[in-house]
Protein backbone atom coordinates (compact mmCIF):
# COMPACT_ATOMS: atom_id res chain seq x y z
CA UNK A 1 0.00 0.00 0.00
CA UNK A 2 1.27 3.44 -0.92
CA UNK A 3 -0.46 6.66 0.05
CA UNK A 4 0.85 10.03 -1.19
CA UNK A 5 -0.72 13.20 0.13
CA UNK A 6 -0.05 16.61 -1.46
CA UNK A 7 3.51 15.58 -2.23
CA UNK A 8 5.86 18.14 -3.74
CA UNK A 9 9.57 18.26 -4.46
CA UNK A 10 12.12 20.92 -5.34
CA UNK A 11 15.87 20.56 -5.04
CA UNK A 12 16.24 23.92 -3.26
CA UNK A 13 13.71 26.40 -1.92
CA UNK A 14 14.81 28.92 -4.57
CA UNK A 15 14.20 26.50 -7.44
CA UNK A 16 10.81 25.83 -9.06
CA UNK A 17 8.82 22.75 -8.04
CA UNK A 18 9.49 19.58 -10.00
CA UNK A 19 6.06 18.37 -8.97
CA UNK A 20 3.65 19.66 -6.35
CA UNK A 21 0.37 18.82 -4.68
CA UNK A 22 0.43 15.26 -6.02
CA UNK A 23 -1.87 12.82 -4.26
CA UNK A 24 -2.58 9.21 -5.02
CA UNK A 25 -3.13 5.94 -3.31
CA UNK A 26 -2.18 2.52 -4.53
CA UNK A 27 -3.56 -0.69 -3.05
CA UNK A 28 -1.74 -4.00 -2.82
CA UNK A 29 -1.69 -5.77 -6.16
CA UNK A 30 -1.85 -2.53 -8.15
CA UNK A 31 0.70 -1.14 -10.57
CA UNK A 32 1.49 2.52 -11.11
CA UNK A 33 3.64 3.98 -13.88
CA UNK A 34 5.36 7.36 -13.76
CA UNK A 35 5.55 9.09 -17.15
CA UNK A 36 7.19 12.35 -18.11
CA UNK A 37 9.98 13.94 -20.08
CA UNK A 38 13.61 13.81 -18.94
CA UNK A 39 14.29 15.82 -15.82
CA UNK A 40 10.64 16.18 -14.81
CA UNK A 41 11.06 14.18 -11.63
CA UNK A 42 10.21 10.55 -12.40
CA UNK A 43 13.24 9.11 -10.63
CA UNK A 44 12.96 11.74 -7.89
CA UNK A 45 9.37 10.72 -7.15
CA UNK A 46 10.40 7.07 -7.16
CA UNK A 47 13.17 7.81 -4.66
CA UNK A 48 10.73 9.75 -2.49
CA UNK A 49 8.47 6.70 -2.39
CA UNK A 50 11.51 4.52 -1.61
CA UNK A 51 12.41 6.81 1.29
CA UNK A 52 15.78 7.62 -0.28
CA UNK A 53 14.77 11.28 -0.69
CA UNK A 54 12.53 13.34 1.58
CA UNK A 55 9.70 15.18 -0.23
CA UNK A 56 9.81 18.98 0.16
CA UNK A 57 6.07 19.03 0.87
CA UNK A 58 3.38 16.57 1.80
CA UNK A 59 3.98 13.02 2.90
CA UNK A 60 4.19 9.52 1.50
CA UNK A 61 3.17 6.58 3.62
CA UNK A 62 4.00 3.03 2.67
CA UNK A 63 3.08 -0.24 4.32
CA UNK A 64 5.39 -3.16 3.69
CA UNK A 65 8.98 -3.84 2.76
CA UNK A 66 10.23 -1.86 -0.24
CA UNK A 67 12.44 -3.36 -2.91
CA UNK A 68 14.18 -0.70 -5.00
CA UNK A 69 15.52 -1.63 -8.42
CA UNK A 70 17.89 1.06 -9.74
CA UNK A 71 18.23 1.85 -13.41
CA UNK A 72 21.91 1.02 -13.55
CA UNK A 73 23.78 -1.65 -11.68
CA UNK A 74 27.53 -1.66 -12.12
CA UNK A 75 29.20 -2.93 -8.96
CA UNK A 76 32.92 -2.20 -8.63
CA UNK A 77 33.61 -5.81 -7.68
CA UNK A 78 32.47 -8.66 -9.89
CA UNK A 79 30.20 -10.43 -7.42
CA UNK A 80 28.46 -13.62 -8.48
CA UNK A 81 24.74 -13.45 -9.24
CA UNK A 82 23.97 -15.45 -6.09
CA UNK A 83 26.10 -13.08 -3.95
CA UNK A 84 24.12 -10.12 -5.31
CA UNK A 85 20.76 -11.72 -4.65
CA UNK A 86 21.82 -12.79 -1.14
CA UNK A 87 22.55 -9.10 -0.47
CA UNK A 88 18.80 -8.57 -0.79
CA UNK A 89 18.57 -10.38 2.55
CA UNK A 90 20.43 -7.56 4.36
CA UNK A 91 17.33 -6.59 6.35
CA UNK A 92 17.08 -10.10 7.75
CA UNK A 93 20.76 -10.43 8.72
CA UNK A 94 22.16 -8.83 11.89
CA UNK A 95 25.01 -6.30 11.89
CA UNK A 96 27.60 -8.83 13.03
CA UNK A 97 26.08 -11.84 11.29
CA UNK A 98 26.48 -13.49 7.93
CA UNK A 99 23.60 -14.81 5.83
CA UNK A 100 22.40 -18.22 6.99
CA UNK A 101 21.40 -21.26 4.97
CA UNK A 102 17.84 -19.94 5.13
CA UNK A 103 18.92 -16.69 3.45
CA UNK A 104 20.73 -18.62 0.77
CA UNK A 105 17.65 -20.75 0.13
CA UNK A 106 15.50 -17.61 -0.15
CA UNK A 107 17.95 -16.15 -2.66
CA UNK A 108 18.02 -19.34 -4.71
CA UNK A 109 14.23 -19.50 -4.67
CA UNK A 110 14.06 -15.91 -5.96
CA UNK A 111 16.49 -16.76 -8.76
CA UNK A 112 14.50 -19.86 -9.69
CA UNK A 113 11.30 -17.88 -9.75
CA UNK A 114 12.75 -15.66 -12.46
CA UNK A 115 14.30 -18.57 -14.30
CA UNK A 116 17.84 -17.43 -13.44
CA UNK A 117 18.93 -20.53 -11.50
CA UNK A 118 21.53 -21.44 -14.10
CA UNK A 119 23.23 -18.03 -13.77
CA UNK A 120 23.79 -18.27 -9.99
CA UNK A 121 27.57 -18.63 -10.17
CA UNK A 122 28.12 -16.22 -13.07
CA UNK A 123 29.73 -12.85 -12.39
CA UNK A 124 27.15 -10.05 -12.66
CA UNK A 125 29.57 -7.94 -14.67
CA UNK A 126 29.40 -10.51 -17.48
CA UNK A 127 25.59 -10.43 -17.73
CA UNK A 128 23.60 -8.65 -20.41
CA UNK A 129 21.47 -5.64 -19.48
CA UNK A 130 18.28 -7.71 -19.50
CA UNK A 131 19.76 -10.39 -17.25
CA UNK A 132 21.01 -7.73 -14.84
CA UNK A 133 17.53 -6.22 -14.55
CA UNK A 134 16.09 -9.64 -13.77
CA UNK A 135 18.84 -10.27 -11.19
CA UNK A 136 17.95 -6.99 -9.46
CA UNK A 137 14.28 -7.95 -9.44
CA UNK A 138 15.29 -11.31 -7.95
CA UNK A 139 17.24 -9.43 -5.28
CA UNK A 140 14.14 -7.39 -4.44
CA UNK A 141 12.09 -10.61 -4.22
CA UNK A 142 14.70 -12.20 -1.95
CA UNK A 143 14.27 -9.24 0.40
CA UNK A 144 10.63 -10.31 0.73
CA UNK A 145 9.55 -6.97 -0.68
CA UNK A 146 5.84 -6.17 -0.78
CA UNK A 147 6.41 -3.04 -2.85
CA UNK A 148 8.61 -3.08 -5.93
CA UNK A 149 9.97 0.27 -7.18
CA UNK A 150 11.67 0.10 -10.56
CA UNK A 151 13.52 2.88 -12.35
CA UNK A 152 13.11 2.37 -16.09
CA UNK A 153 13.40 -1.40 -15.84
CA UNK A 154 12.98 -1.83 -19.60
CA UNK A 155 15.23 0.95 -20.85
CA UNK A 156 18.20 -0.15 -22.90
CA UNK A 157 16.72 -3.61 -23.36
CA UNK A 158 15.83 -5.21 -26.68
CA UNK A 159 12.17 -6.04 -27.39
CA UNK A 160 12.52 -9.64 -26.25
CA UNK A 161 14.00 -8.68 -22.88
CA UNK A 162 11.50 -5.85 -22.42
CA UNK A 163 8.73 -8.41 -22.82
CA UNK A 164 10.49 -10.72 -20.35
CA UNK A 165 10.70 -8.00 -17.69
CA UNK A 166 7.11 -6.85 -18.22
CA UNK A 167 5.62 -10.33 -18.10
CA UNK A 168 7.69 -11.13 -15.00
CA UNK A 169 6.32 -8.04 -13.26
CA UNK A 170 2.78 -8.85 -14.24
CA UNK A 171 3.15 -12.43 -13.05
CA UNK A 172 4.60 -11.31 -9.70
CA UNK A 173 1.74 -8.90 -9.15
CA UNK A 174 -0.75 -11.67 -9.86
CA UNK A 175 1.03 -14.36 -7.81
CA UNK A 176 2.29 -12.39 -4.84
CA UNK A 177 0.01 -9.40 -4.74
CA UNK A 178 3.00 -7.07 -5.06
CA UNK A 179 2.50 -3.35 -5.40
CA UNK A 180 4.60 -2.04 -8.29
CA UNK A 181 5.69 1.47 -9.21
CA UNK A 182 7.86 1.96 -12.27
CA UNK A 183 9.09 4.79 -14.43
CA UNK A 184 9.12 4.38 -18.18
CA UNK A 185 9.32 6.25 -21.46
CA UNK A 186 7.10 3.69 -23.14
CA UNK A 187 3.35 4.42 -22.70
CA UNK A 188 2.56 1.06 -24.28
CA UNK A 189 4.16 -0.62 -21.26
CA UNK A 190 1.81 1.39 -19.08
CA UNK A 191 -1.21 0.24 -21.09
CA UNK A 192 -0.08 -3.36 -20.86
CA UNK A 193 0.70 -3.72 -17.14
CA UNK A 194 -0.41 -0.66 -15.17
CA UNK A 195 -3.62 0.17 -13.34
CA UNK A 196 -2.82 3.81 -12.74
CA UNK A 197 -0.45 6.43 -14.11
CA UNK A 198 1.18 9.65 -12.95
CA UNK A 199 1.97 12.25 -15.60
CA UNK A 200 4.76 14.61 -14.56
CA UNK A 201 4.43 17.74 -16.69
CA UNK A 202 7.15 19.68 -14.88
CA UNK A 203 7.05 23.06 -13.12
CA UNK A 204 4.90 21.66 -10.37
CA UNK A 205 2.18 20.23 -12.58
CA UNK A 206 1.40 16.56 -12.05
CA UNK A 207 -1.74 14.49 -12.42
CA UNK A 208 -2.70 10.98 -11.48
CA UNK A 209 -5.52 8.70 -12.58
CA UNK A 210 -6.50 5.36 -14.10
CA UNK A 211 -4.15 4.43 -16.88
CA UNK A 212 -6.92 4.49 -19.52
CA UNK A 213 -7.69 8.12 -18.69
CA UNK A 214 -4.05 9.22 -18.48
CA UNK A 215 -2.58 7.45 -21.49
CA UNK A 216 -4.64 9.09 -24.20
CA UNK A 217 -3.38 10.75 -27.37
CA UNK A 218 -4.32 14.20 -26.11
CA UNK A 219 -2.74 13.90 -22.64
CA UNK A 220 0.46 12.23 -23.84
CA UNK A 221 0.88 14.68 -26.73
CA UNK A 222 0.74 17.47 -24.20
CA UNK A 223 3.08 15.60 -21.83
CA UNK A 224 5.82 15.00 -24.40
CA UNK A 225 5.30 18.19 -26.39
CA UNK A 226 4.88 16.26 -29.64
CA UNK A 227 2.08 14.38 -31.41
CA UNK A 228 1.45 10.89 -29.99
CA UNK A 229 -0.81 8.43 -31.80
CA UNK A 230 -2.69 5.42 -30.48
CA UNK A 231 -2.81 2.41 -32.79
CA UNK A 232 -5.21 -0.44 -32.15
CA UNK A 233 -4.73 -3.82 -33.69
CA UNK A 234 -5.80 -7.41 -33.31
CA UNK A 235 -2.90 -9.22 -31.64
CA UNK A 236 -2.56 -12.96 -31.10
CA UNK A 237 -3.69 -12.35 -27.50
CA UNK A 238 -6.69 -10.26 -28.44
CA UNK A 239 -7.38 -6.57 -28.99
CA UNK A 240 -4.24 -4.50 -28.22
CA UNK A 241 -3.15 -0.89 -28.25
CA UNK A 242 0.15 0.73 -29.04
CA UNK A 243 1.00 4.35 -28.36
CA UNK A 244 3.71 5.75 -30.58
CA UNK A 245 5.40 9.06 -31.04
CA UNK A 246 4.57 10.42 -34.46
CA UNK A 247 8.10 11.37 -35.40
CA UNK A 248 7.00 11.91 -38.99
CA UNK A 249 4.92 14.95 -38.07
CA UNK A 250 7.87 16.60 -36.34
CA UNK A 251 10.86 15.50 -38.37
CA UNK A 252 9.33 16.12 -41.79
CA UNK A 253 7.79 19.44 -40.79
CA UNK A 254 11.09 20.72 -39.35
CA UNK A 255 13.27 19.56 -42.20
CA UNK A 256 10.88 20.81 -44.90
CA UNK B 1 35.95 -14.90 -10.58
CA UNK B 2 37.20 -17.51 -8.23
CA UNK B 3 39.94 -19.74 -9.48
CA UNK B 4 39.50 -22.56 -6.99
CA UNK B 5 36.76 -23.48 -4.58
CA UNK B 6 36.62 -21.32 -1.48
CA UNK B 7 37.24 -24.16 0.93
CA UNK B 8 40.33 -25.40 -0.89
CA UNK B 9 41.66 -21.83 -1.05
CA UNK B 10 41.17 -21.24 2.69
CA UNK B 11 42.86 -24.53 3.57
CA UNK B 12 45.77 -23.70 1.27
CA UNK B 13 46.13 -20.24 2.84
CA UNK B 14 46.09 -21.76 6.34
CA UNK B 15 48.77 -24.27 5.37
CA UNK B 16 50.83 -21.42 3.92
CA UNK B 17 50.52 -19.55 7.21
CA UNK B 18 51.54 -22.65 9.21
CA UNK B 19 54.61 -23.10 7.01
CA UNK B 20 55.49 -19.41 7.37
CA UNK B 21 55.21 -19.74 11.15
CA UNK B 22 57.57 -22.72 11.24
CA UNK B 23 59.99 -21.03 8.83
CA UNK B 24 60.14 -17.80 10.79
CA UNK B 25 60.66 -19.69 14.07
CA UNK B 26 63.46 -21.88 12.82
CA UNK B 27 65.25 -19.81 10.17
CA UNK B 28 67.42 -16.79 10.84
CA UNK B 29 70.98 -16.01 11.78
CA UNK B 30 70.60 -18.38 14.71
CA UNK B 31 69.16 -21.55 13.17
CA UNK B 32 66.82 -23.66 15.29
CA UNK B 33 66.46 -27.36 14.49
CA UNK B 34 62.88 -28.49 13.76
CA UNK B 35 63.22 -31.19 16.45
CA UNK B 36 64.03 -28.56 19.09
CA UNK B 37 61.08 -26.46 17.92
CA UNK B 38 58.81 -29.44 18.32
CA UNK B 39 60.10 -30.16 21.82
CA UNK B 40 59.56 -26.55 22.92
CA UNK B 41 56.12 -26.30 21.29
CA UNK B 42 54.92 -29.57 22.87
CA UNK B 43 56.21 -28.27 26.20
CA UNK B 44 53.73 -25.36 25.99
CA UNK B 45 50.93 -27.90 26.09
CA UNK B 46 52.52 -29.82 29.00
CA UNK B 47 53.77 -32.65 26.81
CA UNK B 48 57.35 -33.87 27.02
CA UNK B 49 60.32 -32.10 28.62
CA UNK B 50 59.69 -28.67 26.95
CA UNK B 51 62.46 -26.12 27.68
CA UNK B 52 64.43 -28.68 29.66
CA UNK B 53 64.80 -30.78 26.53
CA UNK B 54 66.80 -28.17 24.57
CA UNK B 55 69.86 -25.99 25.14
CA UNK B 56 69.13 -22.73 27.00
CA UNK B 57 70.05 -20.34 24.15
CA UNK B 58 67.66 -22.25 21.89
CA UNK B 59 64.55 -21.78 24.02
CA UNK B 60 65.54 -18.25 24.90
CA UNK B 61 65.75 -17.31 21.22
CA UNK B 62 62.48 -19.05 20.46
CA UNK B 63 60.40 -17.87 23.41
CA UNK B 64 61.80 -14.42 24.10
CA UNK B 65 62.72 -13.27 20.60
CA UNK B 66 61.13 -15.26 17.80
CA UNK B 67 57.66 -15.96 19.22
CA UNK B 68 56.88 -12.35 20.20
CA UNK B 69 58.26 -11.14 16.89
CA UNK B 70 56.24 -13.76 15.05
CA UNK B 71 53.03 -12.87 16.87
CA UNK B 72 53.43 -9.16 16.31
CA UNK B 73 54.43 -9.64 12.68
CA UNK B 74 51.56 -11.98 11.90
CA UNK B 75 48.97 -9.78 13.60
CA UNK B 76 50.26 -6.59 11.98
CA UNK B 77 50.29 -8.26 8.56
CA UNK B 78 46.83 -9.75 9.02
CA UNK B 79 45.51 -6.47 10.43
CA UNK B 80 46.87 -4.28 7.64
CA UNK B 81 45.60 -6.64 4.93
CA UNK B 82 42.21 -6.72 6.64
CA UNK B 83 42.18 -2.90 6.74
CA UNK B 84 43.04 -2.71 3.04
CA UNK B 85 40.33 -5.17 2.04
CA UNK B 86 37.79 -3.34 4.20
CA UNK B 87 38.67 0.11 2.89
CA UNK B 88 38.62 -1.07 -0.72
CA UNK B 89 35.12 -2.40 -0.15
CA UNK B 90 33.77 0.51 1.88
CA UNK B 91 35.14 3.11 -0.55
CA UNK B 92 34.35 0.98 -3.60
CA UNK B 93 37.86 1.48 -4.86
CA UNK B 94 40.54 -1.17 -5.21
CA UNK B 95 43.29 1.46 -5.02
CA UNK B 96 42.62 2.48 -1.45
CA UNK B 97 44.68 1.35 1.53
CA UNK B 98 45.31 2.80 5.00
CA UNK B 99 48.19 4.78 3.56
CA UNK B 100 46.33 6.35 0.64
CA UNK B 101 43.53 7.37 2.94
CA UNK B 102 45.91 9.32 5.19
CA UNK B 103 45.51 7.16 8.30
CA UNK B 104 49.11 5.89 8.29
CA UNK B 105 50.61 9.36 7.90
CA UNK B 106 48.33 10.72 10.58
CA UNK B 107 49.29 7.91 12.95
CA UNK B 108 52.96 8.41 12.06
CA UNK B 109 52.70 12.08 12.97
CA UNK B 110 51.09 11.18 16.29
CA UNK B 111 53.87 8.69 17.00
CA UNK B 112 56.65 11.09 16.01
CA UNK B 113 55.13 13.78 18.20
CA UNK B 114 55.13 11.34 21.11
CA UNK B 115 58.79 10.42 20.56
CA UNK B 116 59.67 14.11 20.24
CA UNK B 117 57.94 14.89 23.52
CA UNK B 118 59.65 11.90 25.17
CA UNK B 119 56.36 10.20 26.05
CA UNK B 120 55.94 6.54 26.89
CA UNK B 121 54.47 3.65 24.91
CA UNK B 122 50.84 4.13 25.98
CA UNK B 123 50.93 7.83 25.09
CA UNK B 124 52.60 7.00 21.78
CA UNK B 125 49.82 4.58 20.90
CA UNK B 126 47.08 6.98 21.99
CA UNK B 127 48.57 9.86 20.03
CA UNK B 128 49.05 7.66 16.97
CA UNK B 129 45.41 6.53 17.19
CA UNK B 130 44.03 10.03 17.71
CA UNK B 131 46.06 11.53 14.89
CA UNK B 132 45.15 8.61 12.59
CA UNK B 133 41.46 9.13 13.29
CA UNK B 134 41.91 12.89 12.83
CA UNK B 135 43.48 12.30 9.42
CA UNK B 136 40.60 10.05 8.43
CA UNK B 137 38.06 12.65 9.58
CA UNK B 138 39.81 15.33 7.54
CA UNK B 139 39.78 13.14 4.43
CA UNK B 140 36.11 12.25 4.80
CA UNK B 141 35.12 15.88 5.44
CA UNK B 142 37.12 17.19 2.49
CA UNK B 143 35.74 14.63 0.06
CA UNK B 144 32.21 15.24 1.39
CA UNK B 145 32.40 19.01 0.95
CA UNK B 146 33.72 18.63 -2.54
CA UNK B 147 30.52 16.95 -3.63
CA UNK B 148 28.84 13.62 -3.28
CA UNK B 149 31.49 11.37 -1.82
CA UNK B 150 33.04 10.70 -5.19
CA UNK B 151 35.80 8.16 -5.15
CA UNK B 152 38.18 10.42 -7.06
CA UNK B 153 37.69 13.22 -4.50
CA UNK B 154 38.26 10.75 -1.72
CA UNK B 155 41.57 9.58 -3.11
CA UNK B 156 42.63 13.18 -3.85
CA UNK B 157 41.70 14.24 -0.32
CA UNK B 158 43.67 11.28 1.00
CA UNK B 159 46.72 12.30 -0.99
CA UNK B 160 46.44 15.87 0.29
CA UNK B 161 46.00 14.86 3.93
CA UNK B 162 48.83 12.33 3.62
CA UNK B 163 51.08 15.04 2.21
CA UNK B 164 50.11 17.40 5.02
CA UNK B 165 50.92 14.91 7.76
CA UNK B 166 54.11 13.81 6.00
CA UNK B 167 55.18 17.45 5.99
CA UNK B 168 54.40 17.70 9.69
CA UNK B 169 56.45 14.55 10.30
CA UNK B 170 59.36 16.12 8.39
CA UNK B 171 58.98 19.28 10.43
CA UNK B 172 59.06 17.28 13.65
CA UNK B 173 62.14 15.37 12.46
CA UNK B 174 63.83 18.66 11.66
CA UNK B 175 63.37 19.84 15.23
CA UNK B 176 64.40 16.50 16.72
CA UNK B 177 67.67 16.15 18.63
CA UNK B 178 70.11 14.63 16.09
CA UNK B 179 71.83 12.57 18.81
CA UNK B 180 69.02 10.48 20.20
CA UNK B 181 65.48 11.51 19.16
CA UNK B 182 66.21 11.79 15.42
CA UNK B 183 67.57 8.26 14.94
CA UNK B 184 64.71 6.92 17.07
CA UNK B 185 62.17 8.63 14.82
CA UNK B 186 63.84 7.62 11.57
CA UNK B 187 64.20 3.94 12.47
CA UNK B 188 60.70 3.80 13.93
CA UNK B 189 59.25 5.29 10.75
CA UNK B 190 61.03 2.84 8.48
CA UNK B 191 59.28 0.01 10.24
CA UNK B 192 60.66 -2.96 12.14
CA UNK B 193 59.62 -5.77 14.41
CA UNK B 194 63.07 -5.80 16.03
CA UNK B 195 61.68 -4.15 19.14
CA UNK B 196 59.31 -7.07 19.73
CA UNK B 197 59.28 -8.32 23.30
CA UNK B 198 56.85 -10.67 25.06
CA UNK B 199 55.39 -7.66 26.95
CA UNK B 200 54.82 -5.70 23.75
CA UNK B 201 53.14 -8.67 22.14
CA UNK B 202 50.91 -8.96 25.21
CA UNK B 203 49.47 -5.46 24.95
CA UNK B 204 49.61 -5.21 21.19
CA UNK B 205 47.69 -8.35 20.23
CA UNK B 206 44.51 -7.67 22.23
CA UNK B 207 44.28 -4.21 20.65
CA UNK B 208 44.44 -5.61 17.13
CA UNK B 209 42.01 -8.41 18.01
CA UNK B 210 39.51 -5.98 19.52
CA UNK B 211 39.42 -3.93 16.32
CA UNK B 212 39.73 -6.82 13.86
CA UNK B 213 36.91 -8.90 15.31
CA UNK B 214 34.07 -6.46 14.46
CA UNK B 215 35.45 -6.12 10.92
CA UNK B 216 35.50 -9.87 10.43
CA UNK B 217 32.00 -10.20 11.86
CA UNK B 218 30.50 -7.42 9.74
CA UNK B 219 32.01 -8.60 6.47
CA UNK B 220 28.60 -9.20 4.86
CA UNK B 221 27.79 -5.56 5.58
CA UNK B 222 30.94 -4.55 3.72
CA UNK B 223 29.61 -6.33 0.63
CA UNK B 224 26.52 -4.17 0.85
CA UNK B 225 28.45 -0.93 1.49
CA UNK B 226 30.47 -1.70 -1.63
CA UNK B 227 27.32 -1.24 -3.74
CA UNK B 228 27.23 2.48 -2.94
CA UNK B 229 25.34 4.54 -0.37
CA UNK B 230 22.02 4.78 -2.12
CA UNK B 231 21.73 1.11 -2.91
CA UNK B 232 22.90 0.11 0.54
CA UNK B 233 20.24 2.37 2.02
CA UNK B 234 17.61 0.90 -0.31
CA UNK B 235 18.60 -2.56 0.93
CA UNK B 236 17.80 -1.44 4.46
CA UNK B 237 21.31 -0.65 5.70
CA UNK B 238 21.99 2.15 8.16
CA UNK B 239 24.86 3.39 6.02
CA UNK B 240 26.61 6.12 8.03
CA UNK B 241 26.95 4.30 11.39
CA UNK B 242 27.99 1.07 9.66
CA UNK B 243 30.68 2.82 7.65
CA UNK B 244 31.96 4.71 10.69
CA UNK B 245 32.19 1.53 12.70
CA UNK B 246 34.29 -0.03 9.93
CA UNK B 247 36.49 3.08 9.58
CA UNK B 248 37.12 3.31 13.33
CA UNK B 249 38.18 -0.33 13.43
CA UNK B 250 40.52 0.25 10.49
CA UNK B 251 42.00 3.28 12.23
CA UNK B 252 42.48 1.29 15.43
CA UNK B 253 44.36 -1.51 13.69
CA UNK B 254 46.45 0.84 11.55
CA UNK B 255 47.36 3.07 14.48
CA UNK B 256 48.27 0.03 16.59
CA UNK B 257 50.56 -1.32 13.92
CA UNK B 258 52.11 2.04 13.10
CA UNK B 259 52.63 2.72 16.81
CA UNK B 260 54.37 -0.61 17.27
CA UNK B 261 56.35 -1.03 14.10
CA UNK B 262 56.27 2.19 12.10
CA UNK B 263 54.92 2.61 8.60
CA UNK B 264 54.74 -0.68 6.75
CA UNK B 265 53.28 0.29 3.41
CA UNK B 266 51.84 -1.70 0.54
CA UNK B 267 50.57 -4.66 2.57
CA UNK B 268 47.06 -3.19 2.76
CA UNK B 269 47.03 -2.49 -0.96
CA UNK B 270 48.65 -5.57 -2.46
CA UNK B 271 47.42 -8.42 -0.28
CA UNK B 272 43.67 -7.85 -0.85
CA UNK B 273 44.31 -7.86 -4.61
CA UNK B 274 46.16 -11.11 -4.31
CA UNK B 275 43.44 -12.59 -2.13
CA UNK B 276 40.73 -11.39 -4.52
CA UNK B 277 42.49 -13.17 -7.36
CA UNK B 278 42.38 -16.40 -5.31
CA UNK B 279 38.96 -16.37 -3.59
CA UNK B 280 36.95 -13.81 -5.58
CA UNK B 281 35.48 -10.45 -4.53
CA UNK B 282 32.92 -11.61 -1.92
CA UNK B 283 34.05 -9.89 1.30
CA UNK B 284 32.63 -12.72 3.40
CA UNK B 285 35.54 -14.82 2.14
CA UNK B 286 37.90 -12.06 1.06
CA UNK B 287 38.38 -10.59 4.55
CA UNK B 288 39.52 -13.79 6.29
CA UNK B 289 41.55 -14.79 3.23
CA UNK B 290 43.31 -11.39 3.21
CA UNK B 291 44.08 -11.72 6.92
CA UNK B 292 45.63 -15.19 6.46
CA UNK B 293 47.62 -14.11 3.41
CA UNK B 294 48.70 -10.85 5.06
CA UNK B 295 50.03 -12.72 8.08
CA UNK B 296 52.04 -15.17 5.95
CA UNK B 297 53.34 -12.37 3.74
CA UNK B 298 54.48 -10.30 6.70
CA UNK B 299 56.24 -13.29 8.32
CA UNK B 300 58.10 -14.09 5.11
CA UNK B 301 59.07 -10.47 4.47
CA UNK B 302 60.24 -10.13 8.07
CA UNK B 303 62.26 -13.32 7.64
CA UNK B 304 63.93 -11.74 4.61
CA UNK B 305 64.44 -8.48 6.50
CA UNK B 306 66.37 -10.15 9.30
CA UNK B 307 68.29 -12.79 7.35
CA UNK B 308 69.13 -11.46 3.86
CA UNK B 309 72.12 -9.41 4.96
CA UNK B 310 74.11 -9.10 8.15
CA UNK B 311 72.28 -5.95 9.24
CA UNK B 312 68.51 -5.80 9.46
CA UNK B 313 66.77 -4.24 6.47
CA UNK B 314 63.94 -1.86 7.46
CA UNK B 315 60.62 -3.64 6.89
CA UNK B 316 58.86 -0.69 5.27
CA UNK B 317 61.58 -0.62 2.61
CA UNK B 318 61.23 -4.33 1.86
CA UNK B 319 57.43 -4.38 1.77
CA UNK B 320 57.53 -1.46 -0.65
CA UNK B 321 60.08 -3.16 -2.92
CA UNK B 322 58.34 -6.55 -2.82
CA UNK B 323 54.84 -5.07 -2.85
CA UNK B 324 55.44 -2.72 -5.75
CA UNK B 325 57.04 -5.49 -7.81
CA UNK B 326 54.24 -7.97 -7.11
CA UNK B 327 51.66 -5.30 -7.82
CA UNK B 328 53.23 -4.53 -11.18
CA UNK B 329 52.99 -8.19 -12.13
CA UNK B 330 49.39 -8.36 -10.89
CA UNK B 331 48.39 -5.26 -12.83
CA UNK B 332 50.08 -6.59 -15.92
CA UNK B 333 48.22 -9.89 -15.73
CA UNK B 334 44.88 -8.63 -14.47
CA UNK B 335 41.88 -8.27 -16.64
CA UNK B 336 40.23 -5.05 -15.57
CA UNK B 337 37.02 -7.01 -14.85
CA UNK B 338 37.52 -7.09 -11.11
CA UNK B 339 37.62 -3.37 -10.61
CA UNK B 340 36.08 -1.82 -13.65
CA UNK B 341 33.30 0.63 -13.28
Amino acid sequence: MIEARAVGFRHEPALPWLFADLSFSLAAGQTLVLLGRNGRGKTTLLKCIAGLLAPSAGEIRTAGVIGYVPQHFAPVFSYSVLDVVVMGRARHVGLFASPSAKDRIAAEAALDQLGLGSLAQRSVTTLSGGERQLVLIARALASEADILLLDEPASALDFHNQAAVLSTLRRLVAERGLTVVMTTHEPTHALEIADRAVLLHGEGVAEEGPVAEMCTEAKLSELYGMPMRQLSYASGAGEASHIVASYAEIVRARSA
Amino acid sequence: MTVVSTRVAMIALSVLLALSVVASLSLGRYGIALGDLKTIALGWFGIGPGRAGVAEPVWRVVELVRVPRLLIGAFVGAGLALCGATLQGVFRNPLVDPHVIGVSSGAAFGGVAAILLGLGAVALWSLAFTAGLGALLLVVMMSRRAGRSSVLMLVLSGVVVSALFSALVSLATYFADPNDTLPAIVFWLMGSFASATPERALYMLPIIIVFALPLLLMRFRINILSLGDEEARALGLNVEPTRWLALCCVTGITAASVANSGIIGWVGLVIPHFARAIVGPDHRVLLPASALLGASYMLLVDLMARSLIAAEIPLGVLTAVVGATVFMVLLHRARSEDWQR
